[in-house]
């Protein structure tokens, strides 16, 4: 159940979930069916896009939903809908139903999941909830002046919003969270260059535009009449939107059921040092400078858990089934079911070090400074190595000093060997791009990354 | 439903606004899958709302709601306004619209059998034998197989008078292999990777695609892959199957072309294009045997980017996008056409579901047939021959890419000989097409659905379409992948 605290969204509060879902139940008592489990959602969405330093896309949503997971004699199944009346609530408990019972029975699946208590972060600010079209457009507004004065042109995003998700089930489990978001991101473009910088925030109050948009334009400027360099190793400092954007694509293999299908590059290497001794990462949804919700797609509570200690990958999440198949306790990682994947680790905490950005440039005879990274797919599964761009913002390091912009590369890099590299670790930010979820992350500095290409820019 | 558009077309006009559209729709989606003899997912969803688009003061607004009540409408045309009134507070023309005339329409995608009618249990029993037939092989140590269907009726309204009612059909279905084995994951995927073919179609798709019967080949290739040798580094004269073809259009043309990255509106999460301006008309994009067309009509074949109108009210057009080589058209929009003095946007406007706004977005962008044999094609001395997508990965502005594939074969005197593992190939865009050799004729030619295309902030996934047959390119670079 959901602590006394708990933060509720005018949106959707927990008395409205509990109503949809006594009708739902009933529902399910008509045709024979007492065993349901309800997800319901609501959301609010606005974003203010802007490019060629005008506004030019400005749009707002707001949704609900009601998927409801009907279990019969060792069957599930799962219907969905945003109709949230009666009759929409009838319907889709029905279509659960049906579905349900058009399949054989597995004998290996779980009950519902039973009660239990949530932690609750404080994630929900009113203030951010309430943010207005012109007070994006305002600050929008602030942020092109100043790419202006300096002879750039803007693009990018503010967005804010609410959400709220309540799991309930007949069983008991009675989960609800609550949490708003706000997000500034800016390209700034130049003659030849480009930067970037983003940042995303629970609380509105937390982002900076004009700051994040004076980034953007240094890294511009700075970055102007790019070199070619050839491809090669080289050591590199990754800022740390590079890394949550790289790093993150391993994360999805820290799964129990990734393991037993024998998918994950951990196949076989649990246990294993496969990191330098400095690579620490856990999963802790309740670090300071994470967002979500306290547990997971059945309504089993989040647990933090040390995924690699001292480079030696120690655990892996699990959800109730994956849990049940390894005679362990489920960390509260699963997805909703039914579902192909089981789990994954979703507020990925990497421990960071005491070395700023600065000091690491200030340290290296002959590198390169990524600001970010982009396109970023995996060639191979097992050795981890995954191919990419850098973007927006790639410098050439001299003498312990970034000397000018250069053109981006590709990159063919094995993430094994990668943390493995790492000489130095800064503090950690909330980071947050555009090819994984956000992660607390430090930014790291990293000898012998694999570019093999250069392109036009 | 045509009501509902309608009031809140009114409710947005009666705020004087200068134009509006609303986009009523209603999706519903059936995805089916089942993993190593397991259901993998068996679920249903529907999704019923509305999108009201206004262009006020010169700046456009949007809102959308799943609140159909007169109050829920009311309050979205609102909101639709005031967004529109704060964008113009950072403006710096007005937006203009290319004319198009008023449609008054109705029209179903072909369907023989509508999927939404064959029972989950039949779906669950196709999967189930395909699962069976791939796991008999003892190397295979995960098995994959899935079905998605979807429906979506869209009833569009416009101030200028467009009142049109669109219902679409699309199937998807395939299986995959993967093998695990010392150290080493391999994977085969039938017909396609990214969950098979995906196209405008009902459950006849599926009888087209003779799964069942491939089962066998793909798993007994996930399993050898693991004793093949791996694909060498260097420059090879290379072909690609029709599949993989698709998504080099996809990424090297289809993205380039969009007329949104070109003037900038991108910039900050998709990117740019190397396409500037400058180079219509003028750009030799490839050989002279390269001619592609971004073409929505339903006479183009039943692509994921098949339509009558798109998401502003154009009605689908084919539109030349290489001519014999020579770069000759962009993807527009009402908006855009100016900017590349045409009179009328080429119908490229599309939404991901009633709460998004249009965007640029492929349609159906294809490399036309060409005259060779498949004979000929696969006529080199010495070449590698690759199949099936593994990896993809393009710069921002769409010059450098790299793509995977899950299988290759060396070519030697035309002819087949050993298998390659881990087969890479990278390039330059505009080198690439300009080093096509041979291209297949249209007995070869096969309409690719590409269900997953990201674009967008907020992000919007987007079906597109992309006819290949299978082609060879000249002294490509291979194998960097694992180079270094």
């Amino acid at each position: 159940m959901p602590a006394k605290s708990v933060q509720e969204s005018a949106l959707l509060p927990l008395s409205r979930c509990e109503e949809i879902f006594e009708a739902a139940l009933a529902a399910g008592h008509a045709a024979g069916v007492r065993d349901l489990e309800a997800l319901i959602g609501a959301s609010t969405y606005a974003l203010t896009r802007f490019a060629n330093n005008t506004i030019h896309q400005n749009v707002a949503d707001r949704t609900g939903s009601l998927s409801i997971r009907a279990l019969i004699d060792g069957r599930t199944a799962r219907a969905s809908t945003n109709r949230l009346d009666r009759e929409g609530i009838q319907r889709v408990v029905d279509q659960a139903i049906a579905i349900t019972r058009l399949q054989a029975p597995d004998p290996e699946l779980l009950p519902l999941a039973a009660a239990a208590e949530y932690a609750e972060p404080n994630r929900y600010f009113a203030r951010t909830a309430a943010v207005t079209p012109d007070q994006r457009a305002k600050a929008v507004r602030e942020a092109i002046g100043a790419m202006e004065a300096r002879r750039q042109t803007a693009a990018g995003i503010y967005s804010t919003g609410e959400s709220a998700l309540a799991i309930l089930n007949s069983n008991g489990v009675s989960a609800y969270h609550a949490e708003t978001m706000a997000q500034f991101s800016i390209t700034s473009l130049a003659k030849d260059s480009s930067g970037w910088a983003k940042r995303t925030a629970c609380d509105a109050e937390d982002l900076n535009p004009l700051e994040l948009a004076l980034t953007a334009a240094r890294k511009a400027a700075d970055s102007a009449a790019p070199h070619e360099i050839a491809p090669g190793r080289y050591t590199v400092v990754l800022e740390p939107a590079a890394v949550l954007d790289l790093v993150g694509q391993l994360f999805g293999d820290f799964g129990a059921t990734a393991l037993s299908d024998e998918r994950s590059f951990l196949t076989g290497r649990i246990g294993e040092k496969l990191f330098g001794d400095n690579i620490d990462i856990s999963d802790d949804f309740g670090h300071a400078l994470q967002a979500g919700m306290p547990f997971d797609g059945e309504g089993v509570p989040r647990e933090r858990v040390a995924l690699v200690t001292k480079g030696v990958v120690r655990n892996v999440v699990y959800s109730r089934q994956a849990a049940k198949q390894a005679g362990v306790k489920p960390t509260g990682h699963g997805f909703p079911l039914p579902n192909e994947f089981g789990e994954a680790p979703m507020n990925i905490v990497i421990a960071g070090g005491e070395t700023p950005v600065e000091e690491m440039i200030a340290s290296i005879e002959r590198g390169i400074l990524v600001t970010r990274l982009w396109y970023i797919r995996e060639v191979d599964p097992y050795q981890k190595i995954m191919t990419g761009m850098t973007r927006d913002g790639t410098f050439l390091i001299e003498g312990g000093r970034v000397v000018h912009g250069l053109k981006n590369f590709r990159f063919n890099q094995n993430l094994i060997e990668l943390l493995s590299n790492v000489e130095a670790l800064s503090p950690v930010v909330r980071g947050s791009g555009e090819e994984a979820f956000d992660m607390v992350v430090p930014a790291m500095k990293v000898r012998d990354f694999n570019f093999t290409e250069v392109t036009r820019f | 439903m045509k009501e509902i558009a309608q009031n809140a077309l009114d409710a947005a006009v009666r705020r004087g606004i200068s134009y509006g559209d609303v986009r009523l729709e209603e999706t519903e989606e059936r995805l089916v899958s089942t993993k190593n003899g397991k259901i993998g997912n068996v679920s249903i969803s529907v999704s019923l709302g509305l999108g009201i688009r206004v262009l006020d003061r010169g700046s456009w607004g949007f809102a959308a709601t799943d609140d159909l009540s007169t109050a829920g409408i009311e309050a979205a045309a609102a909101l639709a306004v005031e967004v529109a009134r704060a964008s113009a507070l950072a403006k710096k023309s007005d937006v203009v619209l290319a004319p198009e005339p008023k449609h008054e329409a109705a029209w179903t995608s072909p369907v023989r059998i509508d999927p939404f009618s064959i029972p989950v249990d039949q779906n669950l029993a196709l999967l189930f034998s395909i699962d069976a037939e791939l796991r008999r092989n003892p190397g295979v140590t995960l098995a994959e197989a899935s079905l998605v269907f979807t429906r979506h009726r869209q009833i569009l309204a416009s101030s200028s008078g467009s009142l049109i009612d669109q219902t679409r059909y699309t199937t998807g279905a395939g299986f995959a292999a993967h093998s695990f084995r010392d150290g080493e994951i391999q994977k085969r995927s039938y017909p396609n990777s990214f969950g098979g073919q995906h196209q405008l179609k009902g459950y006849e798709l599926l009888e087209e695609l003779h799964l069942l019967e491939n089962a066998p080949r793909i798993a007994e290739e996930a399993v050898a892959l693991h004793s093949a040798d791996q694909c060498p580094e260097g420059r090879f004269d290379l072909i690609l199957d029709s599949s993989q073809l698709g998504l080099q259009i996809h990424e090297s043309v289809g993205h380039p072309i969009e007329l949104d990255r070109v003037l900038g509106t991108e910039a900050n999460y998709a990117g740019m294009s190397f396409l500037t301006l400058d180079k219509l008309n003028h750009l030799q994009y490839g050989s002279e045997i390269v001619n592609v067309v971004c073409d929505a009509r339903i006479e183009h074949g039943p692509g994921l980017g098949t339509f009558a109108f798109d998401d502003e009210g154009v009605a689908a057009q084919s539109t030349d996008i290489i001519r014999d080589g020579r770069f000759v058209g962009y993807m527009t929009s009402r908006e855009t056409a100016s900017a590349v003095q045409q009179e009328r946007s080429n119908g490229t406007m599309r939404a991901d579901g009633w709460s998004r706004i249009p965007l640029i977005r492929m349609t159906n962008v294809s490399l036309k047939p060409g005259q060779q044999t498949l004979d000929e094609v696969f006529g080199a001395d010495h070449a590698i021959y690759m199949e099936t997508n593994k990896s993809w990965s393009i710069d921002d502005k769409r010059y450098n890419f790299q793509f995977g594939c899950e299988i290759g074969w060396e070519i030697r005197n035309g002819k087949r000989t050993r298998m390659l593992k881990n087969p890479s190939y990278s390039g330059i865009s505009t080198e690439f097409w300009n080093s096509c050799a041979a291209i297949s004729g249209p007995e070869h030619w096969t309409l690719w659905g590409t269900p997953n295309c990201g674009k967008g902030q907020p992000e919007q996934v987007m079906g597109t379409g992309h006819g290949a047959s299978p082609s060879r390119f000249r002294k490509i670079k291979v194998g960097s992948a694992y180079a270094g």
